[in-house]
């Protein structure tokens, strides 16, 4: 599974990519959830994944900012590979941005000061500047005169908003998105979307889980169906949903699309 | 069928009125139904019977500047017993002429400690004003230097002794605690296994015992020629029993922190050190402020069981002033001044775990 996709004319070749993942396994205790993972994702490359729940989607993103630990294989991001080494899964943790389900900001502190946290303590970035850069990426996600407020003060899509905005604060090179709106309430989903569509415009690599199929067919370079554990099909958008070729994709996308 | 379809947008109304006034408010909640009415007249009868007496006894009938044989022909409460014997009931032995020192000293720890209740007054010159202060407090205690005359710790006494034991006591073990929770979540199996079991000895024995053990046995291990200090010894005894309660309490919160707070701090590369002490303890402790403070306000009573190895605390105090053979007998009056003070001691306590709960609330604002 290493189908060169790259039609699109925005995608650049570039000799080395920024994720690759070699045959990598993942168990959880006796349970085989990810079952030789091969992966090869261009810079700016925007990947969307779809899969039934349970299908080792997010366990998959997850792997590669070590937020789950791979126990075979190799993860290789922007040429440090993912090992026990601590520096350098804190290396890589600062190039990688995650925006996950439930939002997780932190309670105690006001919007502005989620946004600044990492800058502050990871990057050094001096204060005054860390916060002039919180807000100027709070104007980017349209939220920022909600800066002094709390996350629990902020709706469901707003706070999602914050969220994204927190990991751009990272000046990160690759953004996942771990089902990013699967928690919102319906109004609330377009606004996210759009954020991240204004994120794909600028050029981000991007890997998102999700099952909003209108956003895979806009935006990614390539979708990825995983049942259980593995990737089944991956293809350009066009072609996954026009023409899918394995049975499970097409059982998936009937039942995903009526 | 037909659509139903609402044309006009609903008012906006105030909420009903439920206040009745004195009479209303009565009626509806001390005099509802026959049973209500009937518990109100008896608590009513109750509070007659006892409030004027306690009033009479406490106020009108007591004496003030007596002697303890005036005192036992009055009716009323003799609270001569306190203002005669203040000085020794608040400073112990601490010598007569030097009393002016702890004073001072306590006067200026609660000034201090009320400053300190503002948390807009917390940065580093408050630090070096903590640090200066009790440098002053140890000077005018002990002196020996700067003219005033050395007086041992074995002098020490009363409301000084209690309110060493217990600040420092507080202060040292909650810090202790905490560390000890986070080790006892760690990932290392000898950190971890260390702290389990210190947790679970600590809490296996009576605060007594580890008294006695500073006290008695301790010192048989110590070299020959190298003392330390009762007051000290029990100090640390009373440090290392509460923080292994404190640890216990803050790994319940340790535990109420969502696995998602780890997770986004990691996911912007915070080390683990970071992501203790800027996302989950800032939050952790905040859950954890209610039974943290009863610990601490037990903890602040139970200074006063260091009565067992000779220390004269401040109960110590008042009740040696009962065996004074012309104030024997007044014990009601003596006890009910102590209790006062410990009960100012941790009224205060409870009251800023309150405001400081209400001020670090993050719901509405």
């Amino acid at each position: 599974m290493n189908e060169e996709t790259a039609e699109n004319s925005d995608l650049q070749a570039t000799e080395e990519p920024i994720i690759e993942i070699i045959d990598m396994h993942k168990w959880f205790g006796e349970f085989h959830v990810l079952r030789g993972i091969d992966l090869t994702i261009q810079q700016k490359e925007r990947i969307v994944i779809c899969g039934p729940s349970g299908s080792g989607k997010s366990t998959l993103i997850r792997c590669i900012n070590r937020l789950e630990e791979h126990q075979r294989g190799q993860i290789i991001v922007d040429g440090i590979e993912l090992t026990n080494n601590l520096k350098n899964i804190e290396k890589i943790r600062t190039e990688v941005g995650m925006v996950f389900q439930h939002f997780n900001l932190f309670p105690h502190l006001t919007i502005v000061d989620n946004l600044a946290l990492g800058p502050i303590w990871v990057r050094k970035v001096p204060k005054k500047e860390a916060i002039e850069a919180a807000m100027h990426y709070l104007e980017k996600v349209h939220i920022a005169e909600q800066a002094q407020k709390f996350p629990g003060q902020l709706s469901g899509g707003q706070q999602q908003r914050v969220a994204i905005a927190r990991s751009l604060c990272m000046s990160p090179k690759i953004m996942l998105f771990d089902e990013p709106t699967s928690a919102l309430d319906p109004e609330m989903i377009k606004e996210v979307l759009d954020v991240m569509i204004d994120l794909a415009k600028e050029g981000m690599t991007m890997i998102v889980v999700t099952h909003e199929m209108g956003f895979a067919k806009s935006v990614a370079h390539r979708v990825l169906f995983m049942d259980f554990g593995q990737i089944v099909e991956g293809n350009t958008p066009e072609e996954f949903f026009e023409n899918p070729q394995h049975d499970r994709t097409k059982l998936f996308l009937s039942q995903i699309l009526h | 069928m037909e659509a139903y379809v609402q044309e006009t947008l609903a008012e906006e109304l105030k909420p009903p009125v439920t206040s009745k006034g004195v009479i209303g408010w009565a009626k509806s909640n001390l005099f509802d139904g026959w049973f209500n009415s009937l518990l109100t007249l008896v608590t009513l009868y109750f509070l007659w019977k006892v409030i004027p007496p306690l009033v009479r006894w406490a106020f009108i009938d007591s004496l003030w500047n007596t002697t303890g044989a005036v005192c036992r022909d009055a009716d009323g409460a003799c609270w001569s017993i306190i203002t005669t014997n203040l000085r020794f009931i608040l400073f112990g032995f601490y010598p007569h002429d030097q009393h002016w020192r702890p004073l001072i000293a306590i006067v200026l720890l609660c000034g201090l400690l009320f400053y300190s209740r503002n948390r807009n007054h917390w940065n580093t010159y408050l630090v070096y004003a903590w640090i200066i202060g009790l440098v002053v407090m140890g000077v005018l205690m002990r002196g020996g230097i700067l003219g005033l005359p050395g007086v041992e710790t074995s002098q020490w006494g009363g409301l000084p002794l209690t309110l060493l034991l217990s600040i420092f006591g507080l202060t040292a073990a909650y810090p202790l605690g905490v560390l000890l929770a986070l080790g006892r979540q760690s990932e290392m199996r000898a950190i971890k296994m260390l702290c389990v079991v210190y947790i679970e000895l600590i809490r296996g024995v009576p605060l007594i015992s580890l008294l006695f053990m500073g006290s008695i046995i301790f010192p048989l291990f110590l070299p020959e020629g190298v003392t330390i200090g009762q007051i000290l010894r029990a100090q640390v005894a009373i440090i290392l029993f509460t923080a292994a309660y404190i640890a216990e309490v803050v790994r319940g919160g340790l535990q109420a922190m969502p696995r998602g707070q780890y997770e986004a701090a990691d996911s912007i590369g915070l080390s683990y050190f970071l992501t203790m002490r800027l996302i989950i303890l800032p939050q952790a402790l905040k859950i954890v402020i209610p039974p943290t403070v009863s610990i601490l306000i037990s903890a602040f009573k139970d200074t006063s069981l260091v009565v067992i190895i000779a220390l004269w605390d401040l109960l110590k105090t008042t009740q040696s002033t009962l065996s004074n053979p012309e104030w024997m007998g007044f014990s009601r009056e003596a006890y009910i001044f102590v209790a006062i003070l410990y009960f100012l001691g941790c009224f205060s306590m409870a009251n800023y775990s309150r405001k400081l709960e209400k001020e670090l609330s993050t719901e509405e604002h």
